[in-house]
């Protein structure tokens, strides 16, 4: 077995709230099926033949390990800490993603449910599960938002080629959190025979910490590689948050790593004082959102509020219940970048790297076009990047009126 | 509580079952809400079931969803609403029980919600999402409110049902169907055995909700519960009547038929 995966699974424990964050607040209907899949991790996790499929899986399926790549260019542009990229752009599907939806499915498989259904914002969620589906023979429904279904119309094709029937969601905003009401509401429809991959770390307990345990060999691998090709820990490992799930896949194993600066970065759209952005840690407060407490926009009546990122992937009112907790302790520090500067940095990493970056990695990379002239040249950083930048050309274009 | 306790005890002396309408509180405005009321107790309901509108209703289908929005975009809040509350309770002795989502609730404040909604006359309150297991908000256990707290249970609650059953108080509300509140056309077949196993757990009187949608439907299942809770079937009529510009003649015609189709 591989040594990551084991690793993973060993250090279980299944935290049904960070702090105070977390928790079911979910309708009855789906309470029993919340605890059998509950149950249902347990069982596997101590199943030697369920982590041998998932590591098979994981290496000769999703394509893993993923490299960690000295970004040399960027590194010598930008004059300051060392930049390693770990390339979960590298994995079958093009993001973090496939991590996730492989154990999931694999679950779902154990419990004996069919059909799988899945939200999506930016698309890389929907043809994750779509491509699993495809793969283990389950059927599967995505639900997409309808803005979003337009943002990114390549992804809505490759899921339908893989199988999937893709939903159009309409109400409220039409984007992430809209398709994830409408994911929860199939659910409660056919909680027996369906087993719903929740894409990120949010959703009621298990969901917030069985995906950040699927999403936690990136960070392990990450820490393992740099250790061999540095010989020391990095000096801060960042990523983009909407949900947090490459975030925290990635900040986990260092959290007990006191001289690591844990940064998240969230969307700050247009600008954090425009009220168009998704920064729910830097702008929100504290409420309940699909079935978990930690930190949203709302209005004063608990309403959720409208979000804008040019990132769909990162168009969240809520936040993993995780993060809500390393940012509230002090652990994690949640910096926001905008529009303006993710495409900025989309095209200075595509330039000097010859990667095109997904435009949600393209936050997390501005933060350390921010960060890494201000530090030596003998620090180091590690950053997430997260998925690829191909879903993103016709935005890409749009935002230059060339569309 | 009182209010809603000598209900059930009036209709069960009296061999009838409780006829609850759901209505979304200021769907299209205040005045209309507060006349409806008035109009749905002339036609027979005996409890009635009042929405708070959420932004995100989890557990509802698509009418309540629009009947919600209609009613936001008019500028309800909790404050009016239980502002509303108190109006409807100077007229009548109806018992009413709101419906509304946890994170509204935490939003006004836990502790002042329960007080207000005492002071105006609310008998009840049912939160859709939460669970026993969730009564926690900022670390601390939410306590428990002045008015009755309706308890959910569902056809999938399976090893739940003993305990939420036990220490139900007003009434238990049974989830008829699987699936976020909507219309059916029919309910699912084990409807009987999981009503005499809720049933089996407790005395409290079992209203059951969701998917009930005709007259015909309440007349085939009017002896599994001591009463029946009907929502988008009911609102879908007057979205119709709104359109029509119809008086709500529709939707009390339709409660006119649930009451006579309970009382055979």
């Amino acid at each position: 077995m591989n040594a990551m995966v084991k690793n993973a699974m060993d250090d279980m424990v299944l935290e049904d709230r960070f702090g105070i964050f977390g928790g079911q607040y979910a309708p009855e209907t789906l309470m029993s099926a919340l605890m059998e899949l509950e149950e249902e991790l347990k069982k596997a996790y101590a199943d030697p033949s369920f982590l041998k499929e998932l590591d098979e899986l994981l290496k000769q399926y999703a394509g893993r390990e993923t490299p960690l790549y000295f970004a040399e260019n960027l590194t010598k542009k930008l004059s300051g800490a060392k930049i390693y990229l770990k390339r979960e752009d590298l994995n079958h599907t093009g993001s973090h993603k496939i991590n996730n939806v492989i154990g999931q499915a694999l679950l779902a498989k154990r419990m004996g449910k069919n059909r799988i259904i899945a939200e999506t914002g930016a698309g890389q969620h929907g043809v994750a599960a779509a491509t699993i589906s495809a793969k283990m023979g389950l059927e599967c429904d995505v639900f997409m938002g309808a803005e979003d279904i337009r943002r990114q119309a390549q992804n809505v094709y490759k899921m339908k080629i893989l199988g999937a029937r893709v939903h159009s969601v309409d109400a409220g905003t039409g984007t992430l959190k809209d398709a994830t009401n409408e994911a929860i509401r199939d659910w409660i429809a056919r909680v027996e025979d369906t087993h719903y991959i929740i894409g990120s770390v949010v959703g009621p307990h298990p969901y917030p910490v069985m995906v950040r345990n699927f999403q936690r060999v990136i960070g392990l691998e990450a820490k393992k590689q740099i250790l061999q090709q540095e010989g020391m820990l990095p000096d801060a490992v960042v990523a983009c948050v909407g949900g947090g799930s490459n975030a925290i896949g990635l900040f986990h194993p260092f959290i007990e790593d006191h001289t690591v600066d844990i940064v998240g970065v969230e969307a700050a759209g247009l600008g954090l004082d425009t009220g168009q952005h998704a920064a729910a840690l830097n702008c929100g407060s504290v409420g309940v959102i699909h079935g978990m407490l930690t930190y949203l926009m709302q209005n004063k009546q608990g309403g959720i509020e409208p979000v804008h990122s040019i990132s769909a992937g990162l168009d969240y009112p809520g936040i993993g219940p995780e993060h809500a907790y390393l940012h509230d302790s002090g652990r994690g520090r949640y910096e926001a970048v905008t529009d303006q500067e993710s495409v900025e940095a989309f095209h200075l990493l595509t330039r000097s790297e010859g990667i095109i970056p997904a435009l949600e990695s393209s936050h997390a990379l501005a933060q350390v076009i921010k960060m890494a002239p201000s530090m030596s040249q003998e620090q180091i950083i590690v950053m997430n990047l997260s998925g690829r930048g191909d879903k993103d050309i016709h935005t890409i274009m749009e935002s230059e009126g060339k569309a | 509580m009182k209010r809603l306790d000598n209900r059930f005890k009036l209709l069960k002396e009296n061999g009838k079952k409780a006829l609850i309408p759901f209505i979304t509180a200021g769907d299209p405005d205040m005045n209309t809400t507060i006349q409806l009321v008035s109009e749905l107790e002339k036609a027979g309901a005996d409890i009635i079931e009042l929405g708070l509108p959420y932004s995100d209703p989890l557990a509802d289908g698509p009418v309540l969803q629009r009947a919600a929005s209609r009613a936001l975009d008019k500028g309800m809040d909790t404050d009016r609403y239980l502002e509303m509350v108190a109006e409807i309770r100077k007229k009548t002795e109806l018992p009413l029980v709101c419906l509304g989502y946890v994170n509204s609730l935490l939003q006004y404040g836990w502790d002042l919600f329960g007080k207000r909604a005492e002071e105006a006359g609310l008998d009840a309150v049912i939160i859709p999402d939460l669970p026993k297991e969730a009564r926690f908000f900022e670390g601390h256990a939410l306590s428990p409110l002045p008015i009755t707290e309706i308890r959910l249970v569902a056809p999938t609650s399976g090893t739940r049902i003993k305990e939420i059953a036990e220490n139900a108080e007003g009434f238990l509300y049974c989830i008829a169907s699987r699936g976020v509140t909507g219309s059916r056309t029919s309910l699912s077949e084990d409807l009987q055995d999981f009503m005499s196993m809720v049933r089996g757990e407790s005395n409290c009187p079992t209203a059951l909700g969701f998917g009930i949608s005709s007259p015909e439907m309440v007349a085939e299942i009017r002896d599994l519960a001591d009463g029946f809770i009907v929502g988008s079937a009911l609102v879908e009529k007057i979205e119709e009547d709104l359109r029509n510009g119809s008086d709500f003649s529709e939707a009390l015609k339709f409660v006119v038929e649930l009451r006579s189709a309970l009382d055979q």
